[in-house]
């Protein structure tokens, strides 16, 4: 769908980030073209894989069907997926992502830790788009 | 501080579900705020739009589709867009072509025709557009913010979701009383909890509906206000409408994540509070001096958040505030006497101008059965997703 925003597989999957050699802050989504800080003179933006654990900062889910663009499919029955909020400690950056399938807001707490892993977001016979979830550490499913 | 504006006239179109295009809800809410000015649409030099997108094309341009509908008349036109800001913008381009001698007299109109359901980003392929991306890629929808930060309320502050259900319970008890308001009933904390959950832990009375609706002000300059026989008029002290400052470390609408805090420490107040300062630094008044306010209630946890960020009591104790019922009629200082967005429903271009409608009618005590005695001076407080403060405040 977008593409560089993440990379890597298994426990080498990251999400990527853009760092300015200037000022040493980081963006996510990744910020190619400037620098946002307003201090900053701007520098090169070089990409940056972001830690891959944090803590939960905060949670909910949909238990309505999302509009278009959300792709779903009509003719399933909707399964509400939890959305997390996760606040990575080095970047100091909050990055909402979807849990892994099957987990619940009935399985999340604030401040629980939470690891990145790789996605499925929406799948046809052609092709398939992956994304990131947000899945609680020691949870292997 | 600058000079004042007076406020001539107020006026709104009911909200609902019409069915009908947004020109009709705008020029009704016009045709209304000219006849409480006692002003000639032909004398307004000039006509400030708050845009909708909603309404297809000539939403963009919506001072000249109001001007047309008005019948042309040659007044200087504006139109403005900043989504649920837009009508706080419209009365701060009004407010600054009447300051600057442009314009003595301005009109103000917002309304729009909410869809059904879920607001949605326009149709299309567009990943650069940050509103695209958090329904593409995440099914983000407004409410999953909502549901964000009230979690985090609970987390932090200990709020429950029977304090929520509260602030439904008394926006829905002063809307009832409101000719204006969409939905004219009261509801009770057990039918709050007996609805459905749409983003946990809220539930579809705790967020507020979209709805269809108009509003409008006529503002003058002083002068123009004593010339018609209007020597105390209702003033307009404040017009904020601030962007947030970097590093913006509270993930918002429509923002997939926050700054990264990691070069530059974050600022000492939240975007939402830095709203709220400039208002009150430019009016000269403080939380204090409030008789009401009238707060974006896009959920009722986001209610709560506009206490602590609007000054009314210290970061955490919103629920106790409202527990106490210094936010209910009667109380210290009244929140959403007017029913708020939970009785309202978003119209969004007309929202903020509601607000100020609502402002102006308890200022002049004309607000009938929810009127706040004596009351004095209010605020408006408002946030429009991209970045857009809003907040007014009204004297008398």
């Amino acid at each position: 769908m977008v593409s560089g925003w993440f990379a890597g597989d298994g426990n080498d999957f990251r999400l990527l980030g853009t760092r300015c050699s200037a000022c040493a802050s980081v963006f996510f989504p990744r910020e190619d073209a400037h620098c946002r800080n307003p201090g900053c003179p701007g520098g090169e933006l070089a990409e940056v894989a972001l830690s891959g654990r944090g803590r939960v900062w905060s949670y909910t889910d949909s238990r309505y069907r999302p509009p278009s663009p959300y792709v779903t499919d009509p003719e399933l029955s909707w399964e509400p997926r939890a959305l997390i909020a996760v606040e990575l400690a080095a970047e100091r950056i909050v990055v909402l992502g979807q849990s892994v399938p099957g987990v619940t807001v009935a399985d999340l707490t604030v401040g629980m830790e939470v690891e990145v892993v790789p996605g499925v977001l929406n799948e046809d016979a052609g092709t398939t788009w992956t994304t990131w979830h947000w899945r609680p550490t020691g949870v292997t499913a | 501080m600058t000079d004042d504006v007076a406020v001539l006239g107020a006026g709104m179109h009911p909200w609902g579900k019409w069915g009908r295009g947004f020109v009709e809800y705008g020029v009704a809410a016009a045709r209304a705020a000219l006849a409480d000015a006692g002003v000639d649409w032909r004398e307004v030099g000039s006509i400030v739009g708050a845009d909708t997108v909603r309404g297809g094309y000539p939403g963009y341009v919506a001072g000249a589709t109001f001007a047309k509908a008005l019948g042309w008349q040659g007044a200087r036109v504006t139109s403005v867009y900043a989504a649920c800001a837009s009508g706080a913008q419209a009365v701060s381009a009004a407010r600054a072509q009447i300051l600057s001698g442009l314009a003595d007299v301005v009109l103000v109109v917002g309304a729009d025709s909410a869809p059904k359901g879920f607001f949605r980003p326009a149709g299309g392929d567009r990943p650069d557009d940050p509103d695209w991306l958090r329904f593409r890629v995440l099914g983000a929808t407004n409410p999953t913010y909502f549901g964000l930060y009230a979690r985090r309320r609970m987390a932090v502050h200990g709020d429950t979701v029977e304090d929520f259900a509260q602030v439904k319970v008394k926006n829905a008890a002063s809307g009832a009383l409101n000719p204006n308001a969409r939905y004219r009933k009261r509801v009770t904390a057990e039918e709050v909890a007996a609805s459905a959950v749409v983003a946990d832990p809220l539930r579809l009375l705790d967020i507020c509906a979209t709805s269809d609706g108009g509003a409008a002000l006529v503002l003058s300059s002083m002068e123009f206000a004593r010339r018609r026989g209007a020597p105390d008029p209702v003033r307009i002290r404040a017009v904020s409408t601030v962007s947030p400052r970097y590093p913006r470390t509270v993930l918002d609408l429509p923002d997939i994540a926050t700054d990264s805090a990691v070069a530059v420490e974050p600022p000492a107040e939240t975007f939402r509070t830095s709203i709220a300062r400039v208002a009150y630094e430019e009016a000269g008044v403080g939380p204090e001096d409030l008789s009401l306010a009238e707060v974006y209630d896009l959920s009722t946890a986001l209610e709560l958040q506009w206490y602590e960020d609007l000054g009314l009591c210290s970061e955490g104790e919103a629920a106790k505030l409202l527990r106490e019922g210094a936010t209910a009629p009667g109380g210290r200082i009244p929140v959403n006497v007017s029913g708020g967005l939970a009785s309202f429903g978003e119209a969004v271009p007309a929202q903020a101008i509601a607000q100020v409608c609502e402002l102006t009618w308890q200022l002049r005590g004309d607000a009938g059965d929810r009127q706040v005695p004596g009351a004095r001076v209010g605020i408006t407080a408002n946030q429009g997703l991209f970045g857009h403060g809003s907040s007014v405040i009204a004297v008398r």
